[in-house]
């Protein structure tokens, strides 16, 4: 725990991914395993704990502060792991002899149940410095906000190991934390661990917006065009070992959706969206929302909201990957694969037949009629299944109003009736691993929204300048704007026309949303001329 | 703002809440027509330490310790007021009309070399301005002292229960131990030029530390000035005077905190950026300053040294200035006093000595 606590100290303070990686490295190298594994997992986010909650926390230090008190440190200091570690009552035996190692804080916490975590907890603060305490509780929690992204842990595992960084992603997730057999093969000791049949989240492939100049040499035989669905992104999995439901970024989200795990009778990993589906017909993306809420769903609620999937692409047939085949290929497995299974909820994207760009237009326009879609997918029919965005194979072109991925960074109360709420946010959009704000938006959520965006900057805040919260870097939004004009007035060089929030995408992982790039490029679309 | 006069019963004296007001020029005596700490120029001023936010230059008459008063001429030069009056601690002074007159005196308050608190009494009524101080032992200036009085007004710098200050010694060793981790780098650290920057040196040395400290052009003058008063601090080397910057990997260098960031430090051989401060407890204010190597070193009392001085110095009433006074006026009124903000124009508090 020692090492951990000096770990998170000095990347917390250290400038410079290079530098970083330095110190990730060393700890690495001078680390026994398991806890080295479980620091990997703590700093890639990949540890859960089910009772170590904020609230657990914030309950115990109340037992032992004036609220008031501890009230007003808060607000100062602006983060309640720190906070806590600071406010928390130095005791005699803050000795560090006692102390534990990672592996086993990790066990206790793993091991304790909602009875007993108040008590485990509080014993190891009072034994703990400061530092310590501020380590522990950030690695409860989850969110240690030191700097690190799970992508860069990848990238110093593969350096650590001297691979490529592809083939860490791809046997990411079928690694479980303290990943020793991982570091066993990234040190030569062992084979690279194998996780065929495994139920694992396999990385996606994610598409680019459709920007102007991508029509310009467009030829309708490379390209096979379907509906854009306004559900969530999906993967279905089923092996021998057993089946579940993926979010894009990776969660098991099966137990909110038994529905959808019926009827596969054969094995395979599908790529699809999830939405709420009476038969074929496809109901609102706030419905889908309702389930998506409901950990363990009511008998009720999936008899009036039934789930569905309309699959776009096969990973995984039976055992074989099939990743490396052209779509074109692709889509014949994928509908041998649909046909082998007993599930009617499950459904296929039907490709849309376009034989020039104006019959591609046509399409679009009336993919803008259609509320249950939200534009248009074209993806080239050689295209591999490659994890990750790359270029030029696949592309969204979204119905109007232009809409954008942006990621909320600051927050500020409104006026009026709004005063008591945090409603006006700035968001961003990034440059390389940097955001920058691209505009503010303040309407176009439910009252419901607001009161969950109130308490999620409550929540989330990071910093404070005068009245203005800064928040962590996590939240998505589907910012709907009419138009980009460039100016000189803002850092990003561009100014949108009556920004409004759209949606609320509290699955999307903001690593993923848009690049100042993909926005300044939507200065003049395909999707602003009237076709 | 005029404060009411509380009804403690002391007979025919006069409580100091009738005499004593804020205006827009600060905290003024009116029977003795003097502002304390003035941040404009003033016919009178009681200046209680040579911080800038409390020391500033163009009065009239100045009244302060000896030393506040060096440490001024040093700063603004000898014309940095008409005239000026030394008043050692424990003398006193008579100010305003002599058939009706308010004392002055002068007690130490622990927080830099000739930092004082200000007692003033009236008609019977006793008011102790504390001006900065703190309860850590400083070799550099006499320990604070607790003087009864019906009124003190005490700073809040640290007044939230997350500060608790760490020893010196402690951080001290965080810098050595860097210095044996990075024997290549030259370890930068950021001191405030008047105190802190003598109290890092001093400590560097208590701690076996007696190869030569490097000084930034900005801290000179403070530091001969510390020595003639009899604080030796060892050997000391301009930067400006090693022809040769990269000899400076592995050697410490002190600067003022608006030095780290800027292009005077870019000729230093690798520079490890540290910074000596009470703010640096706090880990977003630490990374927003860029220190690598934060260092808690303050002049000033943490949250139960705070609470401490309250007890011991025990005036029913207490008013708060100088940093987060909610919850200090908050506690205080749980240990029973009366206490309440005293909102005297500063600087923003990131600027300030702390
Ligand atoms: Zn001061
Ligand atoms: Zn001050």
């Amino acid at each position: 725990m020692h090492a951990f606590s000096e770990l998170l100290d000095q990347l917390y303070f250290t400038a410079g991914n290079n530098a970083k990686a330095a110190i990730i490295t060393d700890y690495l190298a001078h680390t026994p395993d398991p806890d080295r594994g479980w620091a990997i997992a703590a700093l890639a986010g990949t540890l859960k704990f089910d009772f170590f909650k904020r609230n657990t926390v914030k309950k115990l230090m109340l037992e032992r502060v004036d609220p008031e008190l501890f009230a007003l440190s808060y607000d100062y200091v602006g983060e309640m792991s720190e906070t806590v570690a600071h406010l928390w009552p130095q005791t005699s035996s803050s000795e560090q002899d006692a102390l534990p190692s990672l592996a086993e804080v990790v066990e206790q916490f793993q091991q304790c149940s909602r009875n007993t975590v108040g008590k485990l907890l509080a014993g190891y603060l009072d034994s703990m410095t400061a530092a310590q305490r501020w380590a522990l509780i950030k690695l409860g929690t989850r969110g240690l906000r030191v700097g690190v992204s799970a992508r860069t842990i990848k990238h110093i595992l593969a350096s650590y190991g001297n691979v490529d960084v592809a083939e860490v992603e791809a046997i990411w997730h079928g690694v479980a934390p303290p990943y020793t057999s991982l570091l066993a093969w990234l040190e030569g000791r062992a084979d690279k661990p194998d996780i065929r049949g495994e139920v694992t989240f396999h990385p996606v492939m994610l598409s680019h917006p459709l920007t102007d100049g991508d029509l310009n040499s467009w030829s309708p035989a490379d390209w096979q065009v379907e509906h854009k669905y306004d559900g969530i992104r999906v993967q279905l999995v089923s092996t021998n070992k057993g089946k579940a439901l993926f979010s894009r970024t990776g969660d098991d989200i099966s137990s909110a959706f038994p529905d959808v795990l019926e009827g596969l009778t054969s094995h395979g990993v599908v790529d699809g969206e999830l939405l709420i589906m009476h038969g074929t017909r496809v109901d609102t993306f706030n419905t889908l929302q309702q389930r998506l809420n409901r950990k363990s769903p009511t008998k009720k609620l999936l008899a009036e909201y039934p789930a569905g999937i309309i699959l776009y692409d096969i990973l995984i047939q039976g055992e074989d990957s099939v990743t490396e085949q052209p779509l074109s290929h692709r889509r014949k497995v994928l509908e041998t694969w649909l046909c082998e299974q007993n599930a009617s909820h499950l459904h296929i994207s039907p490709t849309l037949a376009v034989d020039s760009l104006e019959e591609l237009n046509d399409q679009y326009a009336r993919a803008s009629e259609d509320v249950a879609v939200e534009g248009l997918m074209l993806k080239r029919r050689a295209s591999q299944y490659v994890a990750g965005r790359p270029k030029g194979q696949w592309y969204k072109w979204k119905r109007q109003p232009k809409l954008v991925d942006a990621v909320i960074m600051y927050a500020q109360r409104g006026h009026g009736k709004r005063s008591s709420f945090y409603s006006d946010f700035t968001f961003g959009a990034w440059q390389g691993d940097q955001l920058l704000p691209i505009g503010k938006a303040y309407s176009g959520f439910t009252d419901d929204e607001l009161k969950k965006l109130d308490n999620w900057v409550r929540r989330h805040t990071v910093g404070r300048f005068g009245p203005v919260k800064e928040v962590k870097k996590e939240l998505v939004i589907e910012v709907a704007f009419d138009a980009v004009h460039p100016s000189t007035r803002h850092k990003s060089g561009i100014a949108l026309r009556f920004p409004r929030f759209h949606r609320i995408r509290w699955d999307k992982p903001a690593r993923e949303a848009d690049s100042l790039d993909t926005v300044k490029a939507l200065i003049d679309t395909p999707a602003s001329r009237k076709s | 703002m005029l404060f009411t006069a509380t009804g403690s019963d002391n007979g025919g004296q006069v409580h100091p809440s009738e005499w004593i007001t804020v205006n827009d020029t600060g905290l003024y005596c009116q029977p003795a027509d003097t502002y304390i700490d003035p941040m404009v120029p003033v016919a009178q001023a009681i200046i209680t330490h040579g911080h800038a936010d409390h020391a500033r230059a163009g009065h009239q008459r100045v009244y302060a310790t000896p030393t506040t008063i060096r440490i001024m001429t040093t700063r603004y030069g000898d014309d940095m007021a008409e005239q000026h009056y030394p008043l050692t601690y424990r003398e006193s002074v008579s100010l305003g009309d002599p058939d009706d007159p308010v004392k002055l005196t002068f007690y130490p308050a622990g927080h830099i070399a000739g930092s004082a608190q200000a007692l003033l009494e009236y008609r019977g009524g006793r008011i102790v301005i504390s001006g900065d101080y703190k309860r850590r032992p400083d070799p550099t200036c006499e320990p604070f002292e607790v003087v009864p009085c019906d009124v003190f007004i005490t700073e809040a710098t640290f007044g939230l229960p997350v500060f608790r200050h760490p020893p010196i010694e402690r951080e001290i060793q965080k810098l050595l131990h860097s210095l044996s981790v990075f024997p290549q780098r030259c370890h930068l650290v950021g001191t405030y030029a008047l105190g802190k920057c003598q109290r890092v040196i001093l400590a560097l040395r208590d701690a076996g530390y007696h190869k030569p400290v490097y000084l930034h052009g900005a801290l000179l003058k403070l530091c001969e000035l510390y020595q003639t008063l009899g604080v030796s601090l060892g050997t000391l080397i301009p930067v400006s005077e090693v022809e040769d910057k990269q000899s400076l990997a592995g050697e410490v260098v002190l600067a003022p905190p608006s030095a780290l960031a800027d292009r005077w430090s870019r000729a230093l051989p690798d520079p490890r950026t540290v910074m000596a401060s009470g703010w640096m407890q706090i880990r977003a204010r630490a990374r927003q300053r860029q220190a690598e190597l934060p260092l808690i070193i303050s002049d000033h009392c943490d949250w139960p040294e705070l609470l401490q001085t309250l007890r011991e110095v025990d005036a029913p009433e207490v008013w708060v200035t100088h940093g987060r006074e909610d919850a200090l006026i908050y506690q205080a009124s749980q240990m029973g006093y009366q206490a309440k903000a005293l909102s005297l124009l500063r600087f923003d508090d990131e600027d300030e000595p702390a």
